[in-house]
């Protein structure tokens, strides 16, 4: 008897039942698509209905049906369950967008040349919908991180299959990254160039500072009320308050003018995002090297380490996976305010942003807005990754605790 | 606690009630008195022609800024500890997982990617920024609610039952005032970061004391950018401190 081992419960997972309920109400209530009849003026709406074909319609209930029953628990085992689920996501995830773009195919064969179909709010709740019935059931089953990754790379090659066929080609966002594509590149290499060199400087700024701030107790209040003021000021303030200054010492010194350093562009951005980072990472190299167990430190001495050897072979890899989420935090942060550096001449994706809304063109500033956000997902996704790959494995914390 | 160490919390916290009194003088002189500025600017900006941003007074544009941002931190707050409550309540514990997460993922979102977003979704002007700003703001609020709630020891709670409370008094007496310090970080975090988006705001068309600043970086006129950047800065440095003042108010057996 399965249900012996739960407590019988109509709906085992009303989590994912919430999110069945919200894929329906979307998909029924929600325009799917719209369809304009130029690039600038807003489209008229096209319900799910008009624009799934019926076997995808048929589909989508197929899905909503295994999700609903792997929802109710009954007479199946979690794991299947949840295995089910997962399954029936990779299926939605797929459908989604091959609905989207066949409905673009079709509607757009005997329409104007210049006629746009984008997608609707329908198609982002049943996206977001999907990824979060993943999560969820990714969260319940809890498989080892090899099989969540092949699992995440699965879901992935689905996205990145729709986006390279023609499949989403006819849709207006893909037509406006066809016509933009040597900026895009440009523009999202500059994104990630600010981000790199201004993460490089403050790493080599912020490690020591940390480091002064666990040596000199006397120093790392001061520290902190400076570095926190940056933290709260608003970015755009920041860059604008950098221009006066720079702009004057450029015009005092040609050589720095002649560097490309400027009231506006790279330099304002770049000294910006790294007033910026210095907290996080200053006060996550304190708490990593603060949190190293007192005992550990002289057990090393005891050992006849000296104070040097201590530092590199035990106080900093086991403050590394403290120091890491610190980078993680700043490299998601960076990514966001190289967005308002657009504003400065700095250029990168948030260029997009501010150009599309200054010509109410909303395809341009979802080109900058959606690639920015999956860059930072990806980035903090990654660095997630790295910061537990730096943790001590489990044996070794049993042993030393 | 000594008393020689009460005494240098006291202090201290007496010097910091005195930095945020300056600050906050300063920035109700500012925005009344920014016209009285004008020669200073001037004098700075010589190739300028006109130093004083006049399209709009900074009292008016303070108080849309303000407004922006109390609109929008009200609508993250009250969801923001609603949404909490529920999931660390029997009935919802269930969504705990997926909200922590839904939390966690949505802050790495850049702010300006999401006000910009907000603008297919609402049009132009006070309603998208608004939209993004409560938005934005509800997931460091959730986030807290939840940690603060889950630091209640277990044993606080039994002993509460024990003594006959009712869930309700136990949610009112015990868990809201022993998690109201980290519920007010979350809220701290949420109403600086709306602060910075709202001076993004007047690029979508909220007026903001973004304004000036944004339309200064379009005409190349410094002075402009000054006056926004350090009006908005002083708001973001006066509102911390207060937070971080109310914050201590509620730190029990520190």
């Amino acid at each position: 008897m399965p249900a012996a081992e739960q407590p019988t419960r109509l709906i085992g997972n009303r989590v994912l039942l919430t999110l069945v309920i919200t894929c329906l109400l979307g998909v029924g209530l929600l325009p799917f698509a719209s369809m304009a009849p130029n690039r600038l003026l807003s489209g008229q709406s096209v319900s799910a209905w008009v624009a799934f074909e019926p076997w995808q319609l048929a589909t989508l209930a197929g899905l909503l049906v295994l999700l609903t029953l792997a929802a109710c628990e009954r007479g199946l085992s979690r794991q299947t369950s949840h295995g089910l689920a997962l399954a029936a996501a990779l299926g939605l995830l797929a459908l989604d967008f091959v609905a989207l773009g066949g409905y673009a195919h079709r509607a757009l064969a005997e329409a104007s040349p210049t006629a746009r179909v984008s997608q609707g709010s329908a198609f982002w709740v049943l996206l977001f919908a999907t990824g979060l019935i993943m999560v969820d059931a990714l969260q319940r089953l809890r498989p080892p991180p090899l099989w969540r990754a092949l699992y995440a790379a699965v879901a992935l090659l689905i996205v990145v299959a729709c986006f390279t066929t023609t499949l989403l080609s006819p849709l207006s966002i893909m037509r406006e990254f066809a016509n933009q594509r040597g900026n895009f590149v440009d523009e999202l290499l500059r994104h990630l160039t600010l981000v790199a060199g201004a993460l490089m400087p403050a790493l080599a700024i912020g490690l020591p500072l940390g480091l002064l701030a666990r040596r000199r107790p006397g120093a790392r209040n001061a520290l902190f009320s400076v570095l926190n003021v940056f933290q709260t000021l608003p970015s755009i303030a920041v860059f604008g308050l950098l221009i006066a200054p720079l702009a004057a010492l450029a015009a005092a010194l040609p050589w720095l003018r002649e560097l490309g350093v400027g009231g506006i562009g790279a330099a304002p951005a770049l000294i910006a995002l790294v007033l910026y980072s210095l907290l996080p990472i200053v006060r996550n190299t304190y708490a990593g090297l603060a949190g190293v167990a007192p005992g550990t430190l002289e057990a090393a001495r005891g050992m006849g380490m000296t104070s040097g050897q201590i530092l590199w072979q035990v106080e900093i890899p086991l403050a590394l996976p403290v120091i890491l989420s610190g980078l993680r935090i700043v490299t998601v942060q960076a990514i966001g305010l190289t967005v308002v550096a657009a504003l400065i001449g700095a250029g990168g994706l948030g260029a997009f942003i501010f150009q599309g809304l200054g010509q109410y063109a909303i395809d341009l500033v979802l080109l900058g807005a959606i690639p920015t956000i999956v860059l930072a997902v990806v980035a903090d996704f990654a660095l997630q990754l790295l910061v537990a790959l730096s943790r001590p494995s489990r044996a070794g914390q049993g042993k030393t605790t | 606690m000594s008393p020689a160490l009460s005494l240098r919390r006291l202090r201290s916290a007496s010097q910091g009630a005195g930095v945020l009194i300056t600050l906050g003088v300063l920035l109700v002189a500012l925005t009344l008195g920014m016209g009285q500025l004008e020669p200073l600017f001037r004098a700075l900006f010589p190739s300028v022609s006109n130093p004083l941003y006049t399209r709009d007074s900074y009292l008016n544009l303070m108080l849309a800024h303000l407004g922006l941002v109390a609109v929008s931190s009200l609508i993250s707050v009250s969801i923001g500890i609603a949404a909490g409550l529920f999931v660390t309540r029997p009935a919802g514990r269930e969504f705990e997982p997926m909200v922590s997460s839904l939390a966690a993922i949505g802050q790495t979102f850049p702010p300006a990617a999401v006000l910009a977003i907000a603008v297919p979704l609402a049009g132009f002007g006070f309603a998208p920024t608004i939209i993004a700003l409560s938005l934005y703001g509800l997931l460091p609020v959730i986030q807290n609610t939840i940690t603060g709630l889950n630091t209640v020891p277990e044993t606080t709670r039994e002993a509460a039952r024990g003594n006959g409370m009712s869930a309700w008094q136990i949610l009112w007496r015990i868990e809201l005032p022993l998690a109201m310090r980290v519920i007010i970080a979350g809220i701290r975090v949420s109403v600086i970061i709306n602060i910075g988006t709202a001076t993004i705001g007047s690029t979508v068309g909220a007026k903001s004391l973004g304004t000036p600043l944004i339309a200064g970086l379009v005409s190349n006129n410094l002075a402009y950018i000054i006056q926004g950047a350090v009006l908005v800065g002083l708001l973001a440095i006066v509102a911390d401190l207060a937070f971080e003042r109310l914050e201590r108010r509620f730190s029990f057996g520190g």
